[in-house]
């Protein structure tokens, strides 16, 4: 029993947090809102690359297929940092969950050179067509009157030159594809998170795109939504974290400014109390990652749990520090609502709270099976 | 990172569920108001004492085994699995015990650590409510040096103390003179309650289950071999007496878990309503988490960090979560939840009544968060 990271994982963590401070900033979030489209591609480029250049994006890609060969648990400390800095490319759902599906199917094509975009050639890839419902994976993709298929969503899609998508027919079953962004139709989604790069997109059925199918492909999906599940919860934890900290340090600052302060006592309380939902949601999350890494029975029930437990944890900080913040709180002159945002839109994508304690339930025979 | 449990370790939990399936109690004990329930709880820590299941974190010399944490967990998960009695010295051993092993000199440990270890002697805790920010400003406790200068002058009231009625020995956290207005100069004592100046009178509490009790000091005379620690630096109980390294404050979540899954088999004798899928699930959730954190928190303590606040986010989470099982399961009873007899091997309403006290027994719930707010958030205090 040893439940701590080792020294390299807070070193590689270290790592990635320089890289952030100086690409990710506030300032570099507010810009985004408001770049032209080629800008914001060349600021994105730019922190990708940076990333990349750590090994990140194949940090789950075996050392043979040119990645750094580690594990989920790896994983947590840079998706903690990633969710800090509100970072806005898609690396939990690149590096998190599709490269890991990419690299158990590769070296069959299309799987490889999907998998040598996001390596080698530093692209990141997009990634949508699955939904997490209260009975399980669902997907979202539906046939447009064209015959394409369309998928909402897709998470990633503006700078991805590959988009892994995934349909299900009631009859045959799951399908994952790798499809090239030049065969596709995107059409960008307003979303309440502008620095999230969320797109529709129509794309065609082919079997040169085929990636699984069938019984493979339903077992790819169980496992990328565990990932995902897995990895957006400590990108949550990451997020609460920082909310906590920007209304405790507004709540020193008016202190020591001498504002009037009759309600120390409660900002005192409430983000004592989003403090220690996040302090014990972090446990939560590095079992369910440590379950992934080491292919454990209980793998989809921890990440459910840890899901569960960050979304709750992260959307009571947010409330916290709301309150904390007060009127300013709710407005854009405040950096708050740039945590606030993605944290809304983590909670509830890939499952939210309620959604993971029903999928916990209908485990739990499992579950006390277990001793 | 490794989650699994190694020979050693699963050797003694084997061991642990073995002992504890021969000698656990088939039929629960008298309650512990009765005479009878008293004998029989002493009787039970004794048998514990014996077989060195009392304390098994502590070192060997005083009954225990030297366990180290994350083996006290493994006790503490296969004690509430096996459904064993309620320790009459568990408020004594994870507080006074842990202070002892942490601040006692070797004269004290030794004459104090093994009869509480077996239920020889029971201990109970008592301090002022904390004031505005927990910091025990209460100026009715005092110790005052005496005139002999060789001991303490002691005064104070609490009430309701737990165990207080059945207690021989009392853990105090008081101020002592001379520094009346600052935030250290805490200290602690332990008082014999049969001492000359000290009146113990029980108290009935809510829930039947007898053993509280109003405790006054009236110029109670402790001799020096009996403070423990002499106007530490903390700010709070928490942090005066901190020790988690013995288990103190870093609870098991063992019972909470037992709790979750009694709850999921009330949830489906009653059919699984729909209305409380989701409160059945997160106590499981809930459990679940407070197992992993103490097991988190474990590994920082054997890596010999402080784990004081760590310890304080574990006792809110925990008293919370606990709180709400019990709620849900008297929901999923309906009606039948005032009822105190009903043939129930389930005593939820009582455990509902335990859970309440117990955010207030263990150090307070507010007193919990300024740990928090104070050390992890570094807020000020107002």
């Amino acid at each position: 029993m040893h439940f701590a990271f080792s020294d390299e994982q807070l070193q590689l963590r270290r790592a990635v947090r320089g890289v952030l401070e100086v690409e990710c900033t506030v300032r570099a979030l507010r810009d985004l809102g408001g770049a032209s489209r080629e800008e914001q591609a060349l600021q994105a480029a730019v922190r990708w690359r940076a990333l990349a250049a750590l090994g990140l994006a194949g940090l789950l890609v075996p050392t043979a297929e040119g990645g750094l060969g580690l594990n989920t648990v790896d994983l947590m400390g840079i998706f903690e940092e990633a969710g800090w800095w509100a970072l806005p490319e898609p690396l939990l759902e690149s590096a998190g969950v599709a490269a890991p599906m990419l690299a158990a199917l590769s070296p069959a094509q299309p799987a490889a050179g999907a998998l040598h975009d996001l390596v080698a050639r530093d692209t990141p890839v997009a990634l949508g067509g699955i939904d997490v419902g209260a009975t399980g994976p669902t997907s979202p993709t539906t046939v447009s009157a064209d015959g394409m298929l369309r998928t909402p969503r897709v998470a990633g899609a503006r700078d991805a030159e590959v988009y892994v998508l995934a349909c299900r027919d009631p009859d045959s079953g799951w399908q994952l594809h790798a499809v090239p962004a030049r065969a596709c139709r995107v059409h960008p989604t307003a979303t309440l998170d502008r620095t999230r790069d969320l797109s529709t997109v129509h794309w065609p059925l082919s079997a040169d795109t085929l990636l699984a199918f069938g019984i493979a492909a339903e077992a790819s999906v169980g496992l990328m939504v565990d990932r995902a599940a897995t990895g957006s919860a400590a990108f949550l934890i990451g997020l609460g974290d920082r909310l906590v900290v920007l209304a405790a340090d507004h709540a020193r600052e008016r202190y020591r400014s001498g504002q009037g302060f009759g309600d120390l006592r409660a900002a005192r309380y409430l983000l004592a109390d989003a403090k220690v939902r996040l302090e014990l949601a972090r446990p939560a999350a590095y079992r369910a990652a440590w379950s992934l890494a080491t292919a454990q029975p209980t793998a989809s029930r921890d990440a459910s749990m840890a899901k569960a437990m960050a979304s709750d944890a992260a959307e009571l900080a947010g409330r916290a520090a709301l309150q904390v913040f007060g009127a300013v709180g709710h407005t854009v002159q405040c950096d708050l609502h740039l945590f606030l945002r993605r944290t809304w839109a983590l909670c509830g994508a890939w499952g939210d709270a309620v959604t993971h304690r029903q999928l916990l339930l209908a485990q739990t025979g499992r579950m006390t099976a277990r001793r | 990172m490794d989650l699994t449990f190694d020979a050693d370790q699963e050797g003694f939990r084997a061991e642990a569920r073995a002992w504890l399936a021969a000698h656990v109690p088939t039929e629960p004990l008298p309650p512990l108001g009765t005479p009878a329930g008293l004998d029989a709880h002493r009787a039970w820590e004794a048998a514990l004492f014996a077989a060195r299941w009392s304390v098994v974190h502590w070192p060997v010399e005083f009954g225990g085994r030297d366990a180290g944490i994350v083996r006290w967990l493994i006790f503490e998960e296969e004690y509430a699995r096996a459904r064993a009695p309620r320790r009459v010295s568990g408020a004594g051993i994870s507080l006074a015990g842990a202070a002892l092993l942490e601040h006692g000199r070797a004269a004290q440990k030794e004459r104090f650590l093994p009869p509480m270890a077996s239920g020889e002697e029971i201990w109970c805790g008592a301090w002022p409510e904390p004031g505005n920010h927990g910091d025990l400003a209460d100026v009715r406790w005092r110790a005052v040096r005496n005139a002999g200068g060789d001991g303490w002058v002691l005064n104070g009231q609490r009430a309701p103390v737990a165990q207080g009625a059945v207690a021989q020995w009392c853990f105090c956290i008081l101020r002592s003179q001379g520094d009346p207005e600052s935030r250290g100069g805490l200290s602690c004592f332990l008082v014999a309650l049969d001492s000359r100046g000290v009146t113990v009178r029980p108290i009935a509490p809510m829930d039947g289950e007898a053993g509280l009790a109003e405790i006054l000091f009236e110029d109670v005379e402790v001799p020096d071999s009996q403070l423990l620690v002499d106007r530490g630096p903390g700010v709070s109980i928490a942090a005066t007496v901190p020790g988690a390294g013995h288990g103190l404050g870093l609870r098991s979540a063992a019972p909470l878990t037992e709790a979750a899954a009694r709850l999921i088999d009330l949830f489906r004798q009653r059919g699984s309503p729909a209305w409380a899928a989701d409160a059945v699930a997160r106590a499981q959730v809930n459990a679940q988490a407070t197992a992993l954190h103490a097991l988190w928190t474990a590994s920082k303590a054997a890596g010999g960090q402080l784990v004081g606040p760590e310890a304080s986010c574990n006792e809110i989470f925990w008293s919370e979560a606990d709180v709400t099982i019990r709620r849900t399961a008297l929901a999923l009873l309906g009606p039948e939840a005032e009822l105190l007899d009903s043939g129930s091997p389930d005593p939820w309403l009582n455990g509902y009544l335990d859970a309440l006290a117990d955010q207030i027994e263990t150090g307070t719930h507010q007193l919990h968060h300024d740990v928090v707010a104070d050390h992890l958030l570094g807020l000020p205090q107002g």
